[in-house]
């Protein structure tokens, strides 16, 4: 008995009645006690990407600059310590993201050890596809064709991927190996039954697969990691003043001078912050004073609406838009 | 949201977020996390419970809430109520034919625990989808509507979670509001329940009354249920004990996923501990090469660790240079895993192309990949019924116990002991789909027990097979006793637990068999010996045979009792008094009688000798006919 922790005492006195504990056989003694929730997904992620790099040929980690793509980028380093992850970041670019992001990504890179492959439609280039005036348009060719075409070029087979379930209800029934056929669709009802830990990587020609080893993660697990685990993210996450204009109830922060203003439209300082981070002319921020880790949890605990509520992608097509979008090879 | 409550929500938005979030995030850390299932039939509100729990813990927010009253006007399915499905069904073919097509991953916490929920749809062509959730789940919740009580697809929901190895099981006895929170209800299908239960093994299980839409019983205790004395879900959830982690008192085994070689100086094994401890400085051996070693350092990103166990995904280095790749598993050195390549499993099929015996596929089990080859199954288990049935192959959602050989000798622990190093997949060459999910039962050690034994199909065989012992349940009495009622509520019985039985009765045995027979004391008596003989040669084909006859004499009942097996036989006696039976002439054979326009007729001009030793004896007056087949169903099962 000498062996049990203090820890391991109280676990055994708050539990004592229901069931019994499991001895080792050889000492005698209580062994381990339950890991937390952080704890189980944070072995979970690593297991899956150890699994992806022992099986696929050519993975990739696609990496969007955001608190998710920070937690992902940090749990690689992880799984593959002391050797720096086993394959390249790839940043799928649409030329509009804030410049705080663009600063972030270079560094996250370089601080990783890692290649990083920025990938930006040339046609899409070419034709000056941008928010303002191509609506829907801008993230079909940016960001799914963009996606489809870097994947393609490269050879890429396998593709992790930020995605959580509770972000979306089609993601809730997405698997964590997910495939998509030649043209990167992807067919919700014929997805491979995935049991315990085992993942089947095999695919067939023309194939590939988008990993997500946060499947199981919530916003909170995410903020929380970031919290413990001293993370950095990209700064907008924080409340500071920044020059902002309204437009069709949604906030936006005029990032540079690319940002067509009305007539008579002046940029005002706001306190704002970003909750979620993409397009910056189709991000709204929230008005916030939340300069803090603690203080953006406390604020996304006590807030009222969900988190995509900022991105315009959802809007469309009613309930059924990233389906949809997923279908035709959005990630 | 009509739900009564007496108190408040269990779990109410945390009061630290706002006073203190710094302390909340500390007692947010130490969460433990809890996976369950939710399964039932259709329509028992899977959805609408999920929906429920999402909601009452916050996890819906405004603007999906506006959406959700949105979509419910449209095309919900509780007119101008909130349709709580509407939130979990998320595909679009879903939504529109308002059902749940694969399995959903839920996210919500209270103050105590995180909950991943994987909702498990309920029909039958999905068997795959179930075992699917439930073999990452600590707990399934499996509901029943108050309305049909235990059906078949309950049982197939628990043989299945049972199958997977999930230890906590909840019945959750489901919309209590339309049988008006009716305990008997309750209480009779918690009955039924538990007999099945028993039947397959599950020992265990806490019922609770609930309404998923009216909210009763959910996060609070609903004043509609006073009888019920029991925790309420969320209660449940946040406090049944997980135990520690599976493996945790095992013998050290780390399945190696990865081997990291970064440069000349670094060689270290990556991989999640599936069972037991490791620290620095313990003797390993790697199976199956044998070869062995020791543990110098368990590294990780946040530095090297004195101890680690089941759960954490970990690097280790050896203190030698020996041969260790992915699909090894680094053991103990003085307890090492077992490694063999015949084995007998229990295979779920999940491919629309049915099994193919003989066939090469990919197998899969921890870290390793072999080929292996299935020998025709030993039998298919009827998810209904739990018999074991004869069968050449496995179709889409079968479940059958299969020999297995392997090309190469794969490391594995039986499934009851290890989950990680005892369940396995199989993948389709062609294909690559994940055609089958299997646990291992044992290895064979000697190549002869692959062989199929060919049996006699003897009375015990046949018994074996639908797993029962014959029986002959003779029920006699007055005319107008209760035998038929009584009887046919007893066969309902039986046959809900998945038994085989028949019953014999003036009906089917009258108008056939002894249709030539009268009611003469001789014809009697050859009506007696005719259905005793029927009767036995059911009991040798392995069924409960129930008769229901007044059989007034003795002598008759004993040469019966004579013609079976040693305690086959079991009389029950109706006792009904004359006068009562008389009173409820039900088919208005008494009256007929008393004028004289029945002859023969036992108790008015022909005699009953009661029984003087019956097995089972039934006072109708006290008791009721369900109560009476209760009874007797225990009586014959015990």
């Amino acid at each position: 008995m000498s062996r049990i922790t203090f820890y391991e005492t109280a676990i055994m006195r708050r539990s004592a009645q229901a069931a019994p504990f499991v001895w080792d056989r050889n000492e005698g003694t209580i062994k381990t006690m339950t890991m937390t929730h952080l704890q189980r997904l944070e072995a979970e992620s690593i297991h899956i990407m150890r699994e992806v790099v022992a099986e696929a040929e050519r993975p990739v980690m696609l990496y969007s600059v955001g608190k998710d793509s920070a937690v992902m980028l940090h749990l690689a380093k992880k799984a593959f310590y002391p050797a720096p992850p086993p394959f390249p970041l790839m940043h799928v670019d649409t030329t509009w993201k804030f410049q705080d992001m663009y600063k972030l990504r270079d560094k996250a890179a370089k601080d990783a050890g890692m290649e990083l492959i920025v990938y930006q439609n040339p046609e899409a280039r070419e034709k000056g596809i941008n928010p303002f005036d191509h609506g829907p348009l801008h993230t079909d060719m940016w960001k799914t064709e963009g996606l489809k075409q870097a994947l393609d070029k490269y050879g890429f087979d396998a593709a992790f991927g930020g995605a959580r379930r509770d972000e979306e209800k089609s993601r809730a029934k997405e698997r964590i190996f997910s495939f998509r056929n030649a043209n990167h669709g992807w067919d919700p009802k014929n997805q491979r039954p995935e049991l315990w830990k085992l993942y089947n990587a095999r695919k067939s020609k023309g194939e590939s697969i988008r990993v997500f080893p946060l499947s199981n993660w919530t916003e909170l697990d995410i903020w929380q990691y970031i919290h413990l685990e001293g993370i950095e993210i990209v700064p907008l996450y924080f409340s500071a003043k920044r020059p902002t204009v309204e437009r069709d109830g949604l906030l936006l922060m005029v990032d540079d001078d690319r940002f067509p203003l009305a007539e008579g439209e002046t940029p005002v300082e706001r306190s704002i912050r970003f909750r979620t981070l993409g397009c910056y002319p189709l991000t709204g921020a929230v008005e916030s004073e939340a300069a803090t880790l603690p203080e953006i949890i406390q604020e996304m605990l006590l807030t009222t609406t969900s988190e995509r509520q900022g991105r315009a992608i959802d809007k469309d097509e009613g309930g059924a838009g990233m389906e949809k979008k997923k279908q035709e090879g959005y990630f | 949201m009509t739900g009564t409550t007496t108190e408040e929500p269990v779990y109410k938005t945390d009061a630290l977020i706002a006073e203190d979030i710094d302390k909340y995030l500390e007692v947010h850390q130490h969460k433990t996390m809890l996976r369950f299932i939710t399964c039932g039939s259709v329509d028992d509100g899977k959805s609408t419970l999920i929906g429920r729990l999402l909601y009452d813990s916050k996890m819906i927010f405004e603007d999906q809430l506006a959406a959700l009253e949105n979509d419910s006007k449209k095309v919900g399915t509780q007119g101008q109520q909130i349709d709580f499905a509407l939130l979990v069904d998320g595909l679009a073919a879903e939504r529109e034919q308002g059902i749940t097509i694969d399995v959903a991953y839920r996210f919500f916490a209270t103050e105590k625990r995180k909950f991943i929920v994987a909702d498990c749809p309920g029909h039958e062509q999905y068997t795959r989808n179930m075992v699917t959730g439930a073999s990452t789940a600590d707990m399934a919740v499996i509901l029943i509507d108050a309305r049909k009580g235990v059906l078949t697809q309950t049982r197939r929901h628990s043989f299945l979670a049972h199958l997977i190895g999930i230890r906590h099981i909840v019945l959750a006895v489901n919309k209590m509001d339309l049988v008006d929170y009716d305990q008997s209800t309750f209480e009779h299908i918690v009955a039924d329940y538990r007999a099945f239960a028993k039947q397959i093994g599950i020992e265990e299980f806490t019922a609770i009354p609930i309404s998923g839409l009216a909210g009763d019983n959910i996060t609070t205790r609903s004043e509609n249920t006073p009888w019920y004395k029991g925790p309420v879900l969320i209660e449940h959830l946040e406090t049944v004990d997980l135990g520690l982690d599976e493996g945790a008192g095992q013998p050290f085994r780390l399945p190696v996923q990865w081997v990291n070689r970064p440069n000349l100086d670094f060689r270290g094994f990556a991989g999640q501990i599936a069972a037991g401890t490791v620290k620095p400085g313990d003797a390993i051996r790697v199976i199956p090469s044998g070869k062995t070693s020791t543990v110098s350092r368990i590294v990780t990103f946040d530095g090297d660790l004195d101890e680690a166990s089941t759960g954490q995904s970990i690097t280790l280095t050896f203190a030698d240079e020996i041969d260790c790749s992915r699909g090894d598993v680094i053991c103990a050195a003085d307890d090492p895993a077992e490694a063999a390549d015949q084995f007998e499993t229990t295979i779920v099929w999940m491919a629309d192309e049915e099994m193919l015996p003989g066939r090469n596929y990919i197998l899969k089990i921890g870290t390793q990949t072999v080929s292996a080859a299935v020998q025709q199954p030993k039998f298919r288990i009827d998810v209904n019924s739990m018999e074991h049935l004869a069968a050449k192959t496995l179709g889409l959602n079968d479940i059958g116990v299969c020999e297995l050989s392997t090309d190469k000798r794969v490391v594995f622990a039986p499934y009851t002991e290890n989950k990680d190093l005892g369940g396995f997949i199989l993948i389709d060459r062609m294909t690559n789909a994940t055609v089958a999910a299997g646990t291992i039962h044992f290895s064979l050690r000697r190549a002869q027990n692959v062989h199929w034994q060919s049996i006699d199909v003897s009375r015990e065989a046949h018994a074996t097979i639908k797993n029962q012992r014959p029986r002959v349940l003779w029920f006699t009495g007055l005319s107008g006793s209760g035998k038929s009622t009584i009887a046919n509520l007893v066969e309902q019985k039986l046959h809900a637990l998945g038994k085989h039985t028949f019953i014999l009765d003036g009906d089917n045995v009258r108008h056939g068999l002894n249709k030539d027979l009268g009611f003469t004391d001789a014809d009697r008596i050859e009506n007696i010996r005719r259905i005793g003989e029927v009767a036995r040669l059911m009991t040798d084909a392995g069924l409960i045979v129930l008769t229901s006859f007044i059989s007034p004499f003795r002598a008759e009942r004993q040469l019966a009792r004579s013609m079976m097996e040693a305690g086959e036989f079991v009389e029950i006696y109706i006792n009904t008094p004359l006068d009562v039976a008389e009173s409820r002439d039900v088919k208005g054979l008494y009256k007929k009688a008393r004028a004289g326009d029945l002859k023969n007729f036992t108790g008015i001009d022909s005699p009953y000798e009661p029984p003087e030793n019956p097995e089972i004896v039934i006072d109708t007056t006290a008791m009721s006919a369900e109560e009476a087949a209760e009874l007797i169903v225990d009586r014959v099962l015990s």
